[in-house]
């Protein structure tokens, strides 16, 4: 066994778990508002986009407080999603079950904003309501959406519950349960928050 | 075959008999007959004695080593020592969950019971593992509270009565092996110390006197294969055979060493 002097493993581990709330998760919960705009109409999801490109250094806060952690953390993901052993066919519980959940949910989601960034930010095209529209026209394209958005609102949901253990926040066995409780419900929130949006989309603007 | 031995040529006075009829435990068990050695699975049906567990099948088995089928075969390998579920050396996975042979009772459990070895830890023979991992990883966090000298310290400070009562329940810990077989996070890709290991360090950083050495602890546990290993997968705490609460003191250890991380950098 190494002599244990090193901190390096447990600070990027540390720093993970802070960059998938802080900077990514707060991004996440933006965006899903940004996106309900178009419950409102195409006006207004397109009043409220415009309102973010007049955000002045907006490459600026966009490159290294969104980019990077969500590099940071998307890459350091995939780390721990292969390094961690799966092991609920011999034991089925229920936060075994999660912790699995919430290693697939980030592949997904990990893959998703892949594709979602092709298609949309470095798409070349407007980020206007009648672009996304016509993206999810594609139902194909609407399905994986919905996915995508479903893993991501689960993997931030699950993940607060995680955070919060990983650094010492809820320590008590019924602290972590409630816990459990309130984030799942924040998942369903958020997920019929983003599907929501989802569906708005696909109506025409009129 | 001519040398098959039979299970009908035991004593009649052992002998349970249902309806004139001998009641049989059928257990499947894996073999491993040397450290590198490929392993296989094996069947046996002891005869039935009543309050049986599964040590006692395994000394059946060692009585008449035969298989199901009365052929002759090595006896099985295990370790045993307390016979009452404080000692862990007799731990191995019975039915698919880690947990001690001796307090696996054959009534209890669904037949044929199935028997292998805890592979988290490597198999010497059949049933048989080496757990040095386990105490490579008590001394990593240096699980005792250093008292040695050239001369008496005297009495140490007092424990209040409410800590006592939790932190027994840690010291508890018969670094039996359970904990760190079902964790999915303890595997060749990872280099873990296990739950158990952390939960120590939590006992003698509560202790008066061990609190003294608390910061070498902590250092530990934010060292390789340390503390932020552990992706709160909480099978420790289910399959924990003396309902050590794993995950609080994890989740504990976590506050401990947030505090302490963000101090000494704070510090310097």
């Amino acid at each position: 066994m190494v002599q244990a002097d090193s901190h390096s493993q447990f600070l990027l581990r540390r720093l993970h778990t802070l960059a998938g709330v802080v900077p990514v998760g707060l991004f996440l919960l933006e965006h899903l508002f940004t996106n309900s705009m178009a419950t409102n109409g195409a006006a207004a999801f397109n009043s409220a986009a415009a309102t973010i490109e007049s955000i002045p250094f907006l490459h600026f806060i966009e490159f290294f407080f969104i980019f990077v952690p969500l590099i940071y953390h998307g890459v350091y993901g995939l780390y721990v999603a292969f390094t961690s052993g799966y092991n609920s066919g011999q034991f089925p519980w229920w936060r075994n079950v999660m912790f699995i959940l919430q290693r697939l949910t980030g592949i997904i989601t990990f893959v998703f904003i892949i594709f979602h960034l092709w298609t949309t930010r470095f798409s070349g095209k407007a980020p206007t309501f009648e672009m996304v529209h016509q993206l999810v026209s594609n139902p194909a394209y609407f399905w994986f959406m919905l996915i995508g958005t479903v893993a991501a609102t689960f993997h931030f949901s699950n993940g607060i519950w995680s955070f919060c253990v990983h650094w010492g926040i809820t320590v008590g066995q019924r602290a972590q349960r409630v816990m459990s409780y309130v984030t799942m419900i924040l998942f369903i929130v958020l997920a019929g928050v983003g599907v929501d949006a989802l569906i708005a989309f696909t109506h025409t603007a009129s | 075959m001519t040398e098959v031995a039979t299970q009908q040529g035991r004593s009649t006075t052992e002998q349970v008999l249902e309806n004139g009829q001998q009641k049989f435990v059928h257990l499947r068990i894996q073999r491993q007959d040397g450290p590198d050695a490929q392993a296989y699975m094996q069947e046996f049906a002891v005869p039935y004695t009543p309050g049986m567990n599964v040590i006692s099948c395994l000394m059946e088995i060692r009585t008449n080593p035969v298989d199901k089928n009365g052929r002759p075969v090595t006896p099985v390998v295990w370790e045993m020592n307390c016979l009452e579920e404080v000692c862990g050396i007799c731990t191995m996975v019975i039915n698919g969950k880690p947990r001690q042979a001796c307090t696996s009772l054959v009534d209890k459990l669904e037949q044929p019971i199935d028997i292998k070895p805890m592979r988290t830890f490597p198999v010497i023979r059949d049933l048989m593992v080496d757990r040095g991992r386990m105490f490579d990883a008590l001394k990593r966090v240096k699980a005792w509270i250093p008292i040695d000298g050239t001369y008496n310290l005297g009495p140490g400070p007092r424990m209040p009565e409410k800590d006592r009562q939790w932190a027994y329940e840690l010291s508890r810990c018969f670094t039996c092996g359970a904990c760190v077989e079902a964790c999915p996070n303890v595997n060749d890709r990872t280099s873990f110390i296990g739950p158990f290991a952390l939960s120590q360090a939590r006992l003698f950083n509560e202790h008066p006197t061990g609190m003294m050495n608390r910061a070498d602890r902590l250092d530990a546990l934010m060292g390789e294969g340390g503390i932020h290993e552990c992706g709160n997968a909480q099978n420790c705490v289910e399959v924990c055979p003396k309902g050590i609460p794993l995950t609080t003191s994890i989740a504990a250890m976590n506050r401990q060493v947030t505090y302490h991380a963000m101090g000494a950098w704070l510090k310097k």
